[in-house]
């Protein structure tokens, strides 16, 4: 006896008919990310290489250490020198990007499900699947919504990251101590208050481990994006496989690692306060002047990061 | 009672002076957690108990068929082992938990029909509590977190920091104003959370365990802070507490909770010599006793003072007695505030006492 479910045709006929219906929705979608894709790219690749690379030394001084600044020079320098800097800087837009999206609709679906246990239980499934399916699979609905390019290689990408966030937003606020949200209360907080002084603060540590894995996320997958046109250094890896070019795919695993390294150091940071007792006297010359220079394309992530300057020092 | 209060009089300073108004006021309260409520009301209406009801309903009662009243500026004592209740009724006073029946009123308000805005503007100005794990805000600055509920109630960032760096000076924190409350010890950080329980200057204060987190000394330590605070302004305070020597100390009067209900409210004197059940009697066989008399409390009037040994007044402490009695040849005289003998203590009458409350 035959038994067929024919699951792969119900989701062929379910993208032609969102093709079909929601093109002007899908163009304002794409629309609103190239926009946000391009601005990126071009704050970054506006400035020559020296200053990037000044401002990330200076971003690895102030957040980590010495130690670590003098990493990010030599990395930096590496890049250079494989003449490797402008995938580099692409995969750095489009890694900032994909975060940023990923942030601005995964916290407030975090917070919205820590406030839900409807909406928790109901969110938890998709996220799950949102995070076992393999990664190559978001390339093919992306591609024949969005074509080929940067948009279908962002959006894959945001969709591949953004459960961590949300997943620790929800689970950071849910794990705010209890006296702390009644002190709230006590004292008068309403609703939105109670978010923003009690909750959103003391979560923010485990809301920065989801945003420094939503980063790791987004740039695994950039490489991946590629396949569909998404540039960068993943462009640079998939020529040395299909040439067997050895050393080149070489160079460009490199070139992620370096970066994969920064982002993570760098945002891992933001989770737990400066270190950098030698040079906390930057932080406060830098504090305002960095973020607006070094965070261009996560704007957000400068705003939810600053209450927790001061915790260590 | 200061004398700005008395030249500038404004309406809450008013209240605040009229000693015996009645300022809290709890009438019948229940709370029953899970399940049906009015069943479990029913079943409790027919003597049925919190054991037997959770077992046919899966409701618990956490707080059952409660009354009391505190007057302005009185120090009430809630007592009472852990599960007795305790936690659930001051959340009910400020309905951090909705009483499920009964009313709670404060200043003659009742609480527990208020709107949210309404029950958010009396949060704001009429009370604050003191939390017993501190419940500080990690993130901010110790005078920050002093000016906590200033900062939700909308004042001016100078009008607050004044005020709440005026609450740290009060609990003797004006120099960690700039700290963070990770670089203070337990007992430093339960002062800010006093202080900013003061800062909006509350006719109400709830303390829920505030001192049980912290070390022995430490907690004596803020227990008679506490009892010069009241003196310098005198405040209501509801107090929750599971150790009798602390509800000795600070309590005007102290209520027993025993499986959600009220076995016993009175004087601490009151609950020592008369108490009301074996449970009441639990909470002080380890308690020095001795700490808790008076002179006035075990003078007998049925003996005769010995000849020329020293008069003690009546709210001398057992200490005092001991040194006079020991070196006296008999019982010692003991006079009280009006000056009229109130009887004698003898050696043996005070041996027994001492006795007692090993």
């Amino acid at each position: 006896m035959e038994f067929n479910i024919e699951i792969g045709d119900g989701v062929s006929a379910a993208v032609d008919y969102i093709r079909n219906n929601f093109q002007d929705g899908l163009d304002g979608i794409a629309t609103v990310i190239e926009w946000v894709a391009d601005g990126t790219f071009i704050a970054l690749d506006i400035m020559p290489w020296w200053l990037l690379t000044a401002l990330l030394v200076v971003l690895s001084l102030w957040r980590v250490g010495w130690k670590f600044s003098l990493f990010t020079l030599g990395a930096m320098l590496l890049v250079v020198g494989m003449g490797l800097w402008e995938e580099t800087v692409n995969t750095l837009a489009l890694v900032l990007t994909a975060t940023f999206i990923a942030l601005v609709v995964g916290i407030p679906i975090g917070i919205a499900m820590s406030r839900n246990d409807t909406l928790e239980t109901l969110v938890r499934p998709i996220l799950d699947l949102m995070q076992t399916l393999p990664p190559f699979v978001y390339l093919i609905p992306a591609a024949m919504f969005f074509g080929l390019g940067k948009v279908p290689g962002t959006i894959a990408t945001i969709v591949f990251a953004m459960p961590p966030v949300v997943r620790l937003t929800n689970l950071g606020i849910r794990q705010v101590s209890e006296e702390n949200v009644e002190a709230g209360l006590a004292f008068g907080c309403t609703d939105w208050q109670l978010l923003s002084k009690v909750q959103f603060p003391l979560a923010l540590p485990t809301i920065m481990a989801g945003v420094n894995q939503t980063i790791m996320l987004a740039l695994s997958m950039v490489v991946i994006a590629s396949m569909i046109g998404a540039g960068g250094l993943g462009n640079t890896v998939l020529t040395g496989i299909q040439r067997l070019d050895v050393g080149l795919g070489f160079e460009g695993g490199l070139g992620v690692v370096v970066l994969a390294i920064l982002l993570d150091r760098i945002t891992q940071s933001f989770g737990h306060g400066a270190t950098g007792g030698l040079f906390s006297f930057l932080k406060s010359v830098f504090a305002t002047g960095s973020r607006a220079e070094g965070h261009s394309g996560t704007r957000d992530e400068a705003k939810e990061a600053s209450p927790a300057h001061g915790r260590n020092g | 009672m200061s004398d700005a209060a008395l030249q500038q009089p404004s309406a809450r300073d008013d209240a605040r002076q009229e000693a015996d108004e009645d300022r809290i006021v709890v009438e019948n309260a229940y709370k029953i957690f899970g399940g049906n409520p009015d069943e479990a009301y029913r079943l409790l209406g027919e003597g049925k108990t919190k054991d037997q009801i959770f077992r046919e309903t899966g409701a618990t009662v956490a707080v059952q068929d409660a009354s009391f009243t505190v007057k302005s500026g009185e120090v009430f004592v809630i007592m009472g082992l852990s599960g007795s209740g305790k936690s659930t009724m001051v959340r009910m006073l400020n309905r951090l938990i909705d009483p499920t029946f009964g009313t709670v009123s404060i200043n003659g308000q009742n609480i527990t029909a208020m709107n949210r805005k309404a029950l958010i503007d009396l949060r704001r100005r009429d009370m604050s509590m003191v939390f017993q794990s501190f419940a500080l805000m990690p993130h901010q600055t110790v005078l920050e977190n002093a000016a906590f509920g200033l900062t939700v109630s909308g004042r001016d960032k100078a009008d607050r920091e004044a005020r709440a760096l005026e609450a740290l000076e009060a609990v003797g924190l004006g120099q960690n104003a700039r700290s963070y409350p990770s670089e203070l010890s337990g007992g430093m950080k339960q002062r800010v959370g006093l202080a900013r329980a003061l800062a909006n200057d509350p006719p109400v204060l709830l303390m829920d365990e505030a001192f049980s987190a912290l070390d022995p000394l430490i907690r004596t330590e803020m227990q008679d802070e506490l009892i010069r605070l009241q003196r310098e302004h005198r405040r209501t305070i509801v107090f929750i507490s599971h150790d009798l020597d602390e509800a000795m100390r600070i309590g005007d009067r102290i209520a027993i909770m025993q499986d959600g209900r009220f076995v016993q409210i009175d004087t601490p004197d009151k609950i020592v010599s008369e108490p009301a059940n074996d449970y009441v009697r639990s909470f002080f066989r380890n308690v020095d006793v001795t700490q808790v008399f008076k002179a006035g409390d075990i003078a007998d009037p049925g003996v005769q003072p010995g000849d020329g040994v020293t008069e003690i007044s009546a709210d001398a402490s057992l200490d005092e007695v001991l040194s006079i009695v020991s070196n006296a040849d008999g019982p010692a005289p003991v006079t009280g505030e009006d000056g009229k003998r109130l009887g004698a203590i003898s050696k043996t009458a005070l041996l027994k006492t001492f006795d007692k409350s090993r």
